[in-house]
């Protein structure tokens, strides 16, 4: 047994955090946030020298082919440096719904442009306001067009492939839904960016008009895709905010120590003390539960959609707590604009609901954790 | 990362099977196995009786106290090969909880202080179950401020005698020997006075009374000392150094990590799934599932937690304060876990007794929590450890630092 990353993982995490600190200060971070460029081109850029976006995509498909837990400890560092770029859903969720589900011909047209960085990719899931499920999927997609509209869409404003889960029955069973395959150059989707709670990470409507789309993966299993595809970004997912927990943690507890009240560094309070040591407590549960999605993914265990729904809520929980509790720990200057506080509390809420809610996912668990014990 | 046995591993873990299912007292599996927390014991067998014979059984074949080294009965076994023990155990390696103190503290203690002479006589018997061993620390003037206890020992020739009282002493009333923690000179500040003894709990003057706890229960001890003679050769360290030597055997307390910490999820998770809640099962409430999972992220958590610190441990690294969030998150996790549902049943929840034995098994729990969030330290202490060690925050302002014993002040309103 080895529960742990190996020297070279750790290794790769560190040159990610170096690259990281250097190309993406929290001043770059605010460039996409202030609204002066929808995400930030030249770190994208870096990223794809840096081998990041193929590092799980196979040699044979123009990519590094080192796997998941590489992945991992890549999508941390994003999350503790809060990337401004379209990772999450060229990565996460384009890249691993092609690697799943795809044709060789697809693969072939795809992967290569993500993990060059040429292309951007999403997933368009969503139909308004409500949690993942077939019955919410109105699209239609009928003799290879497309027809209706997605919201929100992450990074949809800037998609150059959209992977889209589209309506092909109405037996009221999860066979009625199908994946598609879009190239956004072709014609027939219409974007629009939306203004979003995290503005340093695009939200867009598509509206799809007789679309020309191709079929991705066999008609009817959509919905089984999608389910895994989720599984597998909401580990990746785990690692953001298990990074950027980490990193609000450290805001908090350095600037406990610098900031000086009634003669004493707050920090030495025990009220301040106790708040950042429960901050370190759901961040270090979150760490280990991710770490076991980690190892879930890696090996395709079937632990996985267990272990991908536990690293899901316990590191969105995590997230959300240390991130609010960074604001409180600097009080009123962590209500500023000019603090980084606010941008941590962004991403970690907005991050909280990209991938279905809270209420999804514990839905999930609790279904799969009976399976198990009824198994 | 994985969680795959190495050969060796595989080899252990299938000797250890076999020996469990060829020699594990079989007739108390299922009972032992529905225990909780806050309900030890044994319907039709004196548990302390049953507990010393499986531990005398694995002694003799060699399964004892793995980590500790061969000529002390040991092992010689590895962090990641205890683990292995403890899962191949199961419901057994509950009937170790009396050993718990004396093995993971006392022994390691005695390891490092006590001469060789006293290790091979005292060891032994202790890893084997035949004598048990209890923990001297706590008075009523000093829990959390353990460094603050007033038991004087003073020297009397070759002796010391012994005079004050203990509190919260586990197992006290059936140990054979402990450890104990005295004030050798109170005029110095009170770290730096203390000394460590080890004794013969059935000394002349020492009298042991039962505490009843809130849960009906009397698990721990006031233990009184009176005029209790002490041979010097009975000193563990130096004297005035016993702080030291209390340290040691509190970060021994660390090293007891093991991947199956109690938290009372599954236990919730087995009542929600048959429990009826408005003519369907519990957990397919939206409410209720809620809950569940939030728990049990916390659970699952906990486990990996461990997993890691268990492969840092097998690496060659030490156990640090940061495995003090074991008990901080079970603890509190637990009383509320046993609240909820006895809160699920409704006004049936208060009843207990044989037509109610589902929410008994929850209101045990519910009792006995709160001395989990107690023993060894509060949750308060807890996060002290964390802030502090982990974090690197500032200590707490502790006035009494630099002054004589004798000069603290004892009562906070006059």
């Amino acid at each position: 047994m080895n529960f742990d990353f190996s020297d070279d993982q750790k290794q790769l995490r560190d040159q990610a955090r170096k690259f990281l600190a250097e190309k993406c200060p929290p001043k770059a971070v605010r460039v996409v946030l202030d609204g002066q460029a929808p995400y930030d081109r030249a770190l994208w850029k870096g990223f794809a020298e840096m081998g990041f976006l193929g590092v799980a995509i196979p040699e044979e498909y123009g990519g590094a082919g080192a796997g998941h837990l590489e992945l991992c400890v890549i999508a941390e560092e994003v999350g503790r440096a809060l990337a401004p770029v379209p990772f999450s859903s060229t990565v996460y969720l384009a890249a691993e719904a092609l690697m799943l589900a795809g044709s060789d011909a697809q693969k072939q047209a795809w992967l290569p442009k993500i993990a060059s960085g040429e292309a951007i990719g999403t997933l368009a899931l969503f139909e308004g306001t409500g949690n993942p499920s077939p019955k919410a999927i109105k699209v239609e997609a009928a003799n290879g067009v497309l027809n209706g509209t997605k919201k929100p869409v992450a990074d949809g404003a800037i998609a150059d492939l959209i992977i889209v889960a589209a309506r092909t029955g109405s037996t009221g069973r999860d066979s009625d839904i199908s994946l598609f395959l879009v190239d956004a150059k072709a014609g027939g989707v219409e974007a629009k960016a939306l203004t979003n709670l995290d503005p340093t990470r695009g939200q867009a409507e598509l509206t799809f008009k007789n679309c020309k789309a191709e079929p991705l993966g066999a008609a009817g299993e959509g919905w089984s895709i999608l389910t895994e595809v989720l599984d597998r970004a909401a580990v990746l997912t785990a690692f953001e905010q298990v990074g950027g927990s980490d990193r609000a943690l450290e805001m908090g507890r350095d600037y406990a120590l610098d900031r000086i009240a009634f003669g004493r560094p707050i920090g030495s309070f025990q009220a301040v003390k106790h708040m950042l040591a429960d901050m370190y407590v759901s961040a270090t549960l979150a760490r280990s539960n991710s770490y076991y999605g980690a190892w879930a993914l890696s090996t395709n265990a079937p632990e996985l959609p267990e272990a991908a729904a536990s690293a899901r809520i316990s590191a969105t929980q995590a997230f959300q707590h240390c991130s609010k509790n960074n604001i409180q720990v600097h009080g009123g200057m962590g209500f500023t604009w000019e603090f980084d506080c606010h941008m941590y509390y962004r991403r970690a809420n907005a991050l909280a609901l990209g991938l279905g809610s809270l209420s999804y996912w514990e839905d999930q668990l609790i279904d799969r954790m009976r399976k198990r014990n009824a198994a | 990362m994985n969680f795959d046995d190495t050969p060796q591993e595989a080899a252990f873990r299938s000797q250890a099977r076999t020996w469990i299912a060829a020699n594990a007292p079989k007739q108390y599996e299922d009972e032992l196995r529905a225990t909780s927390l806050g309900r030890v014991g044994l319907k039709n067998a004196d548990i302390l009786q049953v507990a010393k014979a499986w531990q005398k059984k694995k002694a003799e074949a060699g399964w004892a106290c793995l980590h500790w080294p061969k000529e002390y009965g040991g092992r010689g076994s590895s962090p990641i090969e205890r683990v292995i023990w403890q899962q191949e155990e199961g419901p057994f390696g509950k009937l170790s909880g009396m050993f718990i103190i004396g093995h993971g503290m006392c022994g390691p203690t005695m390891m490092a202080y006590a001469s060789e002479e006293h290790k091979r006589q005292y060891l032994p018997p202790l890893a084997s179950g035949e004598k048990v061993w209890c923990q001297l620390f706590s008075e009523p003037a000093g829990g959390s401020d353990v460094a603050g206890l007033r038991t004087r020992a003073e020297k009397r020739g070759e002796d010391w005698v012994i005079n004050g009282q203990k509190i919260w002493t586990s197992g006290a009333h059936y140990s054979d020997y402990g450890i104990l923690l005295t004030r050798t000179d109170p005029t110095v500040p009170k770290h730096k006075g203390l000394t460590m003894f080890f004794l013969d709990m059935k000394s002349p003057g020492v009298d042991i009374r039962p505490i009843k706890q809130a849960s009906g229960h009397s698990d721990f001890n006031e233990v009184y000392f009176t005029d209790v003679v002490i041979p010097d050769s009975q000193r563990l360290g130096t004297v005035n150094d016993g702080w030291n030597v209390a340290l040691t055997t509190l970060m021994n307390e660390r090293m007891s990590i093991g991947a199956g910490v109690a938290t009372g999820v599954p236990e919730l998770f087995d009542f929600c799934s048959n429990l009826m809640l408005d003519d369907r099962p519990a957990i397919e409430d939206r409410n209720v599932r809620s809950r569940l999972a939030s728990w049990a992220v916390r659970a699952s958590g906990l486990k990996y937690t461990s997993i890691r610190a268990i492969s840092a441990l097998s690496k060659g690294e030490r156990p640090g304060p940061e495995n003090s969030i074991g008990k901080l998150v079970a603890g509190p996790m637990i009383q509320d876990v046993a609240a909820y549902a006895l809160d699920l049943q409704g006004a049936a929840g208060v009843l207990s007794g044989p037509e109610a034995e589902l929410a008994g098994k929850f209101q045990a729990m519910l009792l006995r929590a709160p001395g989990t969030r107690v023993e060894g330290g509060t949750d308060e202490i807890m996060r002290n450890i964390i802030a502090e060690r982990v974090l690197g925050l500032p200590g707490d302002i502790r006035v009494d630092k630099d002054l004589p014993f004798n000069q603290v002040p004892t009562k906070g309103r006059n």
